[in-house]
């Protein structure tokens, strides 16, 4: 991991303004670009417990909200609201503590798990718009050629709902991946604690975070693109959808 | 020691870690509204160049992590000569970060005025400038409110991440308490508790304030971020 | 007489305190063709949505083949099987084609294999001409189209009633005929079907019976000729008139009034 780095301490903090263009050519740069790429397959994983799960969670807590009774709706609504009330990273901690304290799983789990705990609550928002969006006409269709509620709901209101939620999704996506580097702060080796190695080692702080910021732009970017094209592919002919 | 002990021993530390919370979102809310509306109005109405350099901004402000641009500006600006303390540095990075949020929003708002309106105000004789100051933006700043409402919440939320810097918020304080108690959950509870109750009173604050300057009639939907 | 196929008993229905059904009787047999006209606002969209339990009536019965279908326990689901509805604002299912709107109550509520079901949606599709329509997406579809669509899958279900709520209302002109030229052929070929509608020529022209219904009652009850030309009471030469004026007269001439 520190082969080829450590030795090569050219341009410390205290000098004036390095040249950009000499950053490309200095071996640095290079060493550093692969060794906090080497953090995104970690970033990567983290996102891809993450979503999934929220997705799942998020997914049942909207339509407990929407079809559930008096009770399921309020509980769905209080989770939504109390989780989304508070910072991403204090809960981060908070269930990360829990599930450490009960179980014995790693950061990079526990951190995942929690994660896609509070994406959930997010995603039960966007879900929520989508299937009322969708709601009430054409459920009552549905009801009125003799579907069962739950018939309704599976074969017209999902698959309805599903594609008119793809735009907010795909910033829900976004959003869980750049969260992913809070993990950093309960000791995960992602892209940023790459990155602060890095920047500790070559004494090039800007260098290194910018690198990461890099990589995070090019996830968040490569992202909202493959959601786009699922957007389009799923596409309904002749359909303009509310 | 109960949740309720650690409250009342450590009150103090909870109270000055909120204060510095509020301070944070207020002022990074603030700047960013400034930014939010200049990068919207380069955005829509400016030349190809002022265009690129506000997308640029935009785009890259919301597609990176905040946390990696605090490090970048915190401890990455010394590079270039400019060490900025850490408050200075986690105001600099709140104000951009929500800047660019906040333009998505007012870029929203003020296209969904923009063509009818601009033309009425140039028939009239405006300028260009003269209609965006008068009758553009006026309009904007109000439909805006229901989706720029969520802002405020979002940035004291985003705001708890400059404990990685050790600005002296709720979460830092959070933190130590914590380690001096040796009561990680019960500490961090409480600051949910708070972050919680903050959220609820801007909540209702904004309410009132939307219910003061609605105009009447004027229901069009903003955009959703 | 037989039985009513459908028998409606002192039906009332609130919303949010104002009563919008007051004390609806009525009673419709097999083959029928009902009418019913009013002034908008005043039931007539909820008297069919009572009819197939869409909503739930505050009081009164309604008997469908002499069973009781507003008892407490009865299976609203079952009911809707039997019961046929066609809406003002078509409710196509948007992500299913015109074959799989049909198809779907067949196979998922009844049960029908699915080579089945696609052999009598076209069928249903066919019969309201669409034949050649089966694939297009409801996003592709005229509004004349897309009705006929929606009757086509209420047909498929074979029921024994069809309801039509203002079936013509959101559609442009020149396309309400089509609709029209379906429901009139589906009358002729003796399917129940209680309509409501403001197509007064139509309805003269399909109506075994016409129902007056204002501000919640039922005002009166006639064949078409009776209740356009010897109304009984003051308010439905009222509500006639008012037509006549906007609509012209019909009996009068052919060239220049109005649609």
């Amino acid at each position: 991991m520190d082969r080829n780095l450590g030795s090569n301490t050219t341009g410390r903090g205290l000098s004036p303004l390095p040249e950009p263009i000499s950053w490309f050519l200095m071996d640095v740069f290079l060493q550093s670009l692969k060794y906090i790429l080497l953090g995104t397959g970690i970033t990567v994983s983290v996102t891809l417990i993450a979503l999934p799960f929220g997705f799942i969670l998020g997914l049942v807590l909207a339509l407990m909200r929407v079809y559930g009774g008096r009770i399921l709706t309020n509980l769905a609504a209080t989770y939504g609201t109390l989780m989304r009330a508070v910072p991403p990273v204090v809960l981060l901690f908070l269930i990360y503590f829990i599930i450490a304290g009960s179980i014995n799983i790693s950061p990079f789990f526990a951190g995942s798990l929690a994660l896609g705990i509070i994406s959930s609550a997010y995603q039960l928002e966007i879900f929520r718009g989508a299937l009322q969006a969708i709601g009430s006409g054409q459920m009552m269709a549905a009801r009125s050629i003799g579907m069962k509620r739950g018939q309704a709901i599976q074969y017209i209101i999902l698959p309805q709902a599903l594609r008119v939620v793809i735009p907010s999704w795909s910033n829900e996506a976004a959003t869980v991946v750049k969260d992913s580097s809070l993990v950093y702060a309960i000791g995960v080796a992602e892209i940023l604690r790459r990155a602060q190695f890095i920047s500790a080692r070559t004494y090039q702080p800007f260098l290194a975070f910018s690198i990461a910021a890099l990589i995070y732009f090019g996830l968040t970017f490569l992202t909202n693109r493959l959601l786009d094209s699922l957007e389009e592919r799923v596409r309904i002919p002749g359909a303009d959808m509310n | 020691m109960t949740v309720l002990d650690l409250i009342i021993s450590y009150w103090p530390q909870f109270l000055a870690g909120t204060e510095i919370t509020i301070k944070l979102t207020l002022a990074g809310l603030g700047a960013g509204s400034i930014l939010g509306i200049l990068a919207a109005l380069g955005r829509v109405y400016g030349s190809s160049w002022i265009r690129r350099v506000a997308i640029g901004y935009i785009e890259l402000f919301r597609g990176t992590p905040m946390l990696v641009q605090l490090f970048a500006i915190y401890f990455g600006l010394p590079d270039f000569g400019l060490t900025l303390s850490r408050m200075t540095a986690a105001y600099l990075v709140l104000a951009l970060n929500s800047g660019a949020y906040q333009a998505e929003y007012f870029r929203g708002a003020i296209q969904a005025i923009a063509g009818g309106q601009m033309m009425a105000a140039r028939s009239i004789g405006m300028s260009r400038w003269q209609a965006i100051r008068y009758i553009i933006l006026p309009q904007a700043l109000r439909i805006v409110i229901p989706a720029w409402s969520n802002e405020p919440i979002t940035l004291m939320k985003s705001s708890a991440v400059v404990f990685l810097i050790a600005v002296p918020d709720l979460m830092t304080q959070s933190k130590i308490v914590a380690s001096r108690t040796y009561q990680p959950i019960a500490s961090y509870l409480v600051a949910a508790v708070i972050y919680m109750a903050l959220a609820f009173g801007m909540t209702s604050t904004l309410g009132v304030i939307e219910k003061k300057y609605k105009i009447p009639v004027l229901e069009i939907e903003s955009h959703r971020g | 007489m037989s039985t009513p196929i459908i028998e409606i008993r002192n039906l009332s229905k609130n919303y949010g305190g104002k009563p919008v059904l007051k004390d609806i009787s009525l009673k419709v047999w097999e083959g029928d063709t009902i009418v019913i006209i009013g002034p908008s606002g005043t039931g007539k969209s909820t008297l069919l949505r009572c009819l197939n339990l869409l909503t739930r009536p505050d009081s009164g019965s309604i008997c469908l083949d002499g069973e009781e279908i507003t008892k407490p326990d009865s299976d609203a689901d079952e009911v809707r099987r039997h019961i046929g509805m066609v809406f003002q604002d078509f409710l196509l299912f948007n992500h299913l084609t015109a074959l799989g709107n049909v198809t779907i109550g067949l196979t998922k509520v009844l049960g029908m294999p699915p080579a089945d079901a696609e052999a009598k949606a076209l069928k249903e599709l066919e019969r309201v001409g669409l034949g050649d329509h089966i694939d297009k997406y409801p996003g592709q579809l005229s509004g004349g189209q897309k009705q006929r669509v929606a009757i086509a899958r209420s047909l498929a279900m074979d029921p024994r009633v069809m309801l039509f709520d203002e079936p013509t209302s959101a559609l442009d002109p020149e396309l309400i005929g089509e609709v029209l030229e379906v429901i009139r052929m589906l009358s002729e070929e003796g399917m129940t079907m209680i309509l409501v509608t403001h197509e007064m020529g139509f309805a003269r022209e399909v109506a075994d019976r016409i129902v007056f219904i204002d501000q919640g009652l039922v005002v009166e009850e006639a064949p078409p000729d009776d209740m356009f030309y010897r109304p009984r009471t003051e308010r439905t030469r009222e509500f006639l008139w008012k037509l006549t004026e906007l609509y012209g007269h019909r009996s009068k001439d052919e060239a220049g009034t109005a649609p």
